[in-house]
């Protein structure tokens, strides 16, 4: 007997041990353990025997049964495994290709630039002012103090409209605007100092070659109270200008110039080093000039409708492109206009990091 | 304006070096632009002797040369046709820098010959266009001596950009006195004493001008010099002008230009001998000529001032005088004019014929009236002492115009607007020295009369200036801006806000951002329904730079199609742009509008080895998608927008539509016209939109807090049917059909499938519709289910004539 369940013992195991895959493994099992397997026929043989014999039998066949099931128990989380490990070796994919395609868009260097500067003036107490792309010589030019004939308005090479037949006189004079400054004299006649805007937004000018477009952007600030001085002018373009190219020694530079709308006027360098071709803004050897400004012209405060013997302060004025080309390192003004889709993701910037004081961004 | 070191210090005694005068330019306001430190810029070369010169053995046009630089003797190979041995030439030797071509020469080795540096010509110096030959060195010359020597060119030369305010800095004595008045040396003394006439002139002046033009000249000076021996002026006045960029010609011409620029006063000389009768000063009629001294021949209108003889016009006021009757060598009797001409006449005559001359920058910027007889008689002494002869007495036609004008001014205004005090004296010792008169009445009240240079002072915030540029502006003492309240206020406007947010949405839709001109040519402008609107014409630039500029835009979406076009020839076919920025429908205020625009062009994604999904045409629901973006981030719900078919020409009729709040459209979008395409000569597929900032309303301020959030605690059920309906039917009736039919259990109506073709029959279509109910209060049966089912099919076929499909 015991001759007998160790031959089978040894056949199923090597039936099992055969099993190379979970069907053969299932054969198997219902070979040895299925209701008419072979362990299954030898209990069913119990019954015949008698009580020793049966004692020693049954004990021996279960220890048998245990066995073979422990065992394809065991095939059987081996085989399972081989065949996971099979199945994942046939899906295995090539990482190196590219996952699905999305389409990033860009925001464009000049309203990054806007942008930075609201950030900027509004967190020394400025809020935006707007206006009119078309005006009239009046708000462009006579109430800026340009006399009329002056050279100075010459130098403004101004697109003009048609006139408007309902205006008369300047207001019936229509130009595209070539100055943010007209913002100043609507602002100055809209409401009451303190004044503190700053205005940004599209300008034009006849003139078209390398370093001239006849349309860019200007950024344009206003501060009217009864005392804010030529020191004021100074210390906030000084923060400004070392916010905005966050340099925090940035040299900065005012020298006397002259603009009808203002007086006393200065144009403001920043510090620059101009080495083998490039131009690196900081401190340096050399100087970059930037902007213009200068205190309010007692002629403008009076055009608009203010006192000047109450009321004062200053003005500025600067070139959004400039500003952008030199902290970004963009070469060519006229690229700004050309929507050349590899200039715009090139020099393009994520629409998801605005920027912010807060932040940094 | 361009002056050299020296000829400043004609006017200015100074021991400042070059580097403090230019420092102190800048800083008074008189901005350097330029210096050209000659001496250094041709300190490497001297004056050499050639000892040998022989034709080189393997190349006829060279010659070989040895030259005696005095220290060394050196082989030169040599090109120019009269290279000579015995002649003296000047030599650039290895490293040296040649100004005219800009090449740093090196030794190098010129067909088997050794070569140490070259000899050249004065092109090659940068001077002239003369490139016969090398310079050949007057044999008395001495070896060695350096070329800035030979050449009188030790002499720097400084250029200044001068503001338009600075009409006494168009004269280096203006500028030398402000150097004077920061405390850079003294001012020299000018000889102004009269010349003694010999008797009236036989030329007589007269100004024929009425009450209401008297101010274009309102004081002529004339003088005859008889017995003048014209010829070439001497060296060191040839020298001066040439530094500066001008032709010496003659002895009489060039006093006029020397003065122009010397003090500041343009003058003219005439041949007195071509002069017929009198003088007078007019205005021109209108088509009167003149053949000008620059050679051309103007027509001049009634608004500009001449100069006139029995003849007719001799020059044009203060902006040019005529080749009739100027001087030639053989001149011996001359009449000089020194007269006041108006500034604004001189401006735009000059401006209308195009005339940029040294005379009219000056006389348009408002030359110093007062100056006019000390004028006259400097250049009657200038001129007697280059060409001798014998001076009339001075023949004068009117009055120095009124320039006095008083000030009141108080010291305590630099504090008050400038932001820092100085003390009193210190004030007035500047403003002296600037030439502007200070009575003092009291501590506060200062009368100040400006000098009679200084037409730019108006009031006293000039007076701040003028006191601030001289103490120096670096000097100011800067005060950072401080605000009432510590946190940062929001600095936007309405439109500002929408700008930015219609900008992160869409460049975070994958489209790139663009900023493209606000005006177009009028043809494609038409296109965009510029013709619609009467203003038309009204927004078409009166000088346009070029006929591709001339109209301001109705529309961005030609620009960005015209965009995307450029670069699909470039090569990158597939675009998605956008602009945010102003259209115009009138040259009045609420004529502009500001849109944020945008297209797709070609494929909506690139081809991808994961699917073909992406890699489709754009679409007008790509349009659609982006516009309803931009205004959900306006934070207005798309859920409130009706859609229509109203959308304008230049749209695709069926392909197209506008979103609306009632009759308010605040958006349009679609596939671009073909026949719009096609004019634009643009390669489609192309959508756009349209969304008109403005015009969506302005989301109601009702605080922060949003309601409260009732979540459903039973599950939604989910039931999809397919209808049957005829073709014309829009998916929205649909919707809104079924919607309708249990407003309370249906939550959301989504179209999964639209189909055409194989089963269905001509002129209908199948929509397949998942609808989600959302059981309230208990769930639902079968029954209910079966219900609810019956009541949409019910609604419709009563809405839409629609039935199930089986």
């Amino acid at each position: 007997m015991n001759q007998s369940i160790a031959t089978l013992k040894n056949e199923l195991i090597q039936m099992v041990e055969a099993a190379n895959d979970l069907s053969a493994l299932e054969h198997a099992r219902v070979t040895a353990l299925g209701k008419k397997g072979r362990i299954t026929d030898l209990m069913k043989n119990l019954g015949s025997m008698d009580p020793e014999a049966r004692k020693a039998m049954g004990a021996a066949l279960n220890e048998l049964k245990d066995e073979i099931a422990t065992l394809i128990e065991k095939q059987e989380t081996g085989l399972k495994h081989q065949a996971l490990n099979d199945r994942l070796a046939h899906e295995t994919v090539d990482i190196t290709l590219s996952p699905r395609p999305e389409r990033s868009g860009h925001i464009h260097p000049i309203s990054q630039t806007m942008e930075e500067l609201v950030s900027i003036f509004a967190d020394m107490g400025f809020s935006v002012a707007e206006g009119p792309d078309i005006e009239d010589d009046f708000h462009n030019f006579t109430a800026l103090n340009f006399p009329p004939g002056h050279p100075a308005r010459e130098m403004h090479d101004t697109f003009y409209l048609p006139d408007d037949p309902d205006e008369t006189g300047e207001a019936a004079r229509k130009l595209l605007r070539t100055h943010t400054s007209t913002v100043q004299i609507r602002t100055m006649m809209g409401q009451k100092p303190p004044i503190r805007i700053i205005c940004m937004g599209r300008t034009y000018r006849s003139d078209y070659d390398m370093t001239h477009t006849p349309m860019f952007h200007q950024m344009e600030g206003l501060v009217i109270d009864k005392n804010t001085h030529m020191g004021h002018l100074k210390g906030c373009l000084m923060d400004f200008l070392r916010a905005y190219f966050q340099i925090d020694n940035l040299p900065v530079r005012f020298r006397p110039s002259f603009f009808p709308f203002t007086e006393p006027s200065a144009e403001v360098d920043i510090g620059c080093s101009r080495k083998d071709g490039g131009l690196k803004i900081g401190a340096g050897d050399s100087w970059l000039e930037i902007l213009g400004c200068g205190m309010v012209h007692p002629n403008v405060i009076k055009n608009c409708g203010l006192d000047p013997a109450e009321y004062q302060g200053f003005a500025f004025g600067m070139g959004i492109e400039r500003l952008a080309m030199l902290k970004y390192g963009i070469p060519d003004l006229r690229t700004f206009f050309e929507s050349d889709v590899r200039w715009l993701q090139y020099y393009g910037f994520d629409p998801l990091a605005r920027p912010n004081r807060a932040t940094g961004e | 304006m361009k002056f050299t070191l020296d000829w400043l210090k004609q006017h200015l005694d100074t021991q400042a070096s070059l580097a403090d005068i230019t420092a102190a330019l800048t800083a008074l306001g008189l901005e350097v632009d330029a210096v050209t430190d000659r001496a250094k810029l041709y300190a490497p070369f001297h004056v050499v002797y050639v000892e040998k010169a022989e034709p080189h053995p393997d190349a006829d046009r060279l010659r070989v040369c040895v030259v005696d630089t005095g220290k060394e003797k050196l082989q030169v190979v040599c090109g120019a046709p009269n290279a000579r041995a015995g002649m003296k030439a000047v030599f650039a030797p290895a490293g040296s820098y040649i100004p005219g071509t800009g090449i740093t020469i090196k030794k190098g080795n010129i067909r088997g010959q050794e070569s140490n540096g070259m000899m050249v010509s004065e092109r090659e110096m940068g001077l002239s266009e003369e490139h016969e030959g090398i310079i050949d060195v007057a044999a008395e010359i001495a070896v060695g001596t350096a070329f800035a020597d030979l050449y009188g060119l030790n002499d720097p030369v400084i250029e200044i950009g001068l503001t338009p305010n600075r009409a006494d800095c168009a004269g280096i004595r203006g500028i030398a006195r402000d150097l004077a008045a920061a405390g850079l040396g003294t001012l020299k003394p000018l000889n102004e004493t009269p010349v003694a006439g010999k008797g009236p002139a036989a030329i007589s002046v007269s100004l024929k001008l009425t009450d209401d033009t008297q101010t274009a000249c309102p004081l002529f000076i004339g003088r005859a010099i008889t017995g003048v021996r014209n010829g070439p002026s001497p060296q060191w006045l040839q020298d001066r002008l040439k530094a500066v960029g001008l032709r010496p010609i003659s002895a009489l011409v060039d006093v006029t230009n020397y003065l122009s620029l010397d003090i500041c006063r343009p003058l003219h000389v005439f041949d007195a001998d071509k002069l017929r009768g009198p003088i007078h000063v007019r205005l021109a009629q209108n088509g009167e000529t003149l053949q000008a001294l620059n050679g051309k021949d103007y027509t001049l209108t009634d608004a500009m001032t001449v100069v006139c003889d029995d003849s007719g016009v001799l020059g044009l006021g203060g902006v040019i005088g005529g080749a009739a009757t100027g001087c030639t060598d053989t001149t011996t009797n001359v009449y000089i004019e020194c007269a006041y001409f108006d500034p604004l006449r001189t401006a735009r005559t000059g401006r209308a014929l195009q005339i940029d001359s040294d005379a009219r920058y000056r006389f348009e910027r408002g030359i110093d009236p007062a100056f006019t007889v000390p004028a006259i008689e400097i250049a009657t002494r200038l001129i007697q002492e280059l060409c001798g002869g014998q001076a009339s007495d001075i023949m004068q036609a009117g009055a120095v115009p009124s320039w006095q004008r008083s000030i009141n001014y108080d010291p305590a205004y630099l504090q008050q607007l400038g932001g820092f005090s100085l003390p009193s004296a210190r004030q007035q010792t500047i403003l002296e020295a600037l030439g502007f008169t200070v009575t003092i009445k009291t501590d506060s009240l200062w009368q100040i009369q400006p000098p009679s240079w200084r037409g730019d002072i108006e009031g006293r915030a000039d007076i701040v200036e003028e006191v601030m540029r001289v103490h120096g502006y670096d000097n100011i003492p800067p005060v950072s801006l401080t605000k009432p309240q510590a946190l940062t206020q929001s600095g936007e406007t309405i439109n500002g806000a929408r700008t930015r947010r219609a900008r992160a949405t869409l460049a975070a839709r994958g489209l790139d951002e663009c900023v493209t001109w606000s005006f177009m040519p009028a043809a494609r402008a038409s296109l965009f329904g510029a013709n619609d609107s009467p203003s038309m014409t009204a927004l078409k630039l009166s000088n346009a730079i070029s006929i591709d500029l001339e109209q301001m835009r109705p529309s961005i979406l030609p620009n960005l199609m015209e965009a995307a076009e450029r670069n699909r020839a470039r090569g990158f076919g597939d675009n998605a742009l956008f602009e945010v920025g102003p259209v115009f429908h009138s040259p009045k205020r609420q004529g502009q509008a500001l849109v944020a625009c945008g297209i797709r062009s070609g494929q909506a994604g690139p081809r991808h080895w994961s699917s073909a999904s992406s890699h489709r045409d754009v679409d007008v629901m790509d349009a659609k998608a982006d516009a309803m973006a931009v205004i959900e981030a306006t934070g207005i719900p798309a859920t409130s927008l009706q859609v229509s078919r109203e959308a304008p020409a230049w749209y695709h009729p069926g392909r197209s539509g506008v979103l609306k709040m009632g009759t308010n459209i605040v958006a349009r979008f679609g596939e671009l016209h073909p026949a719009t395409l096609e004019a634009l000569d643009i390669k489609g597929p192309l959508v756009g939109f349209e969304v008109m900032l403005e015009n969506i309303p302005q989301p109601r301020k009702k605080g922060t807090a949003r309601p409260t959030l009732v979540l459903a605690t039973l599950q939604p059920v989910l039931r999809d049917f397919a209808f049957l309906i005829d073709a014309a039917i829009d998916a929205d009736t649909l919707i809104r059909a079924i919607r309708g039919s249990d407003k309370d259990l249906i939550d959301r109506v989504d179209i999964f499938d639209v189909y055409t073709g194989k089963g269905v029959p001509e002129g209908k279509k199948s929509m397949a519709v998942a609808v989600t109910l959302q059981p309230r209060s208990q769930t639902l049966t079968e029954n209910d289910l079966e219900a609810i089912s019956q009541k949409i099919i019910d609604a419709v076929a009563a809405k839409t004539g629609g039935t199930l499909r089986s």
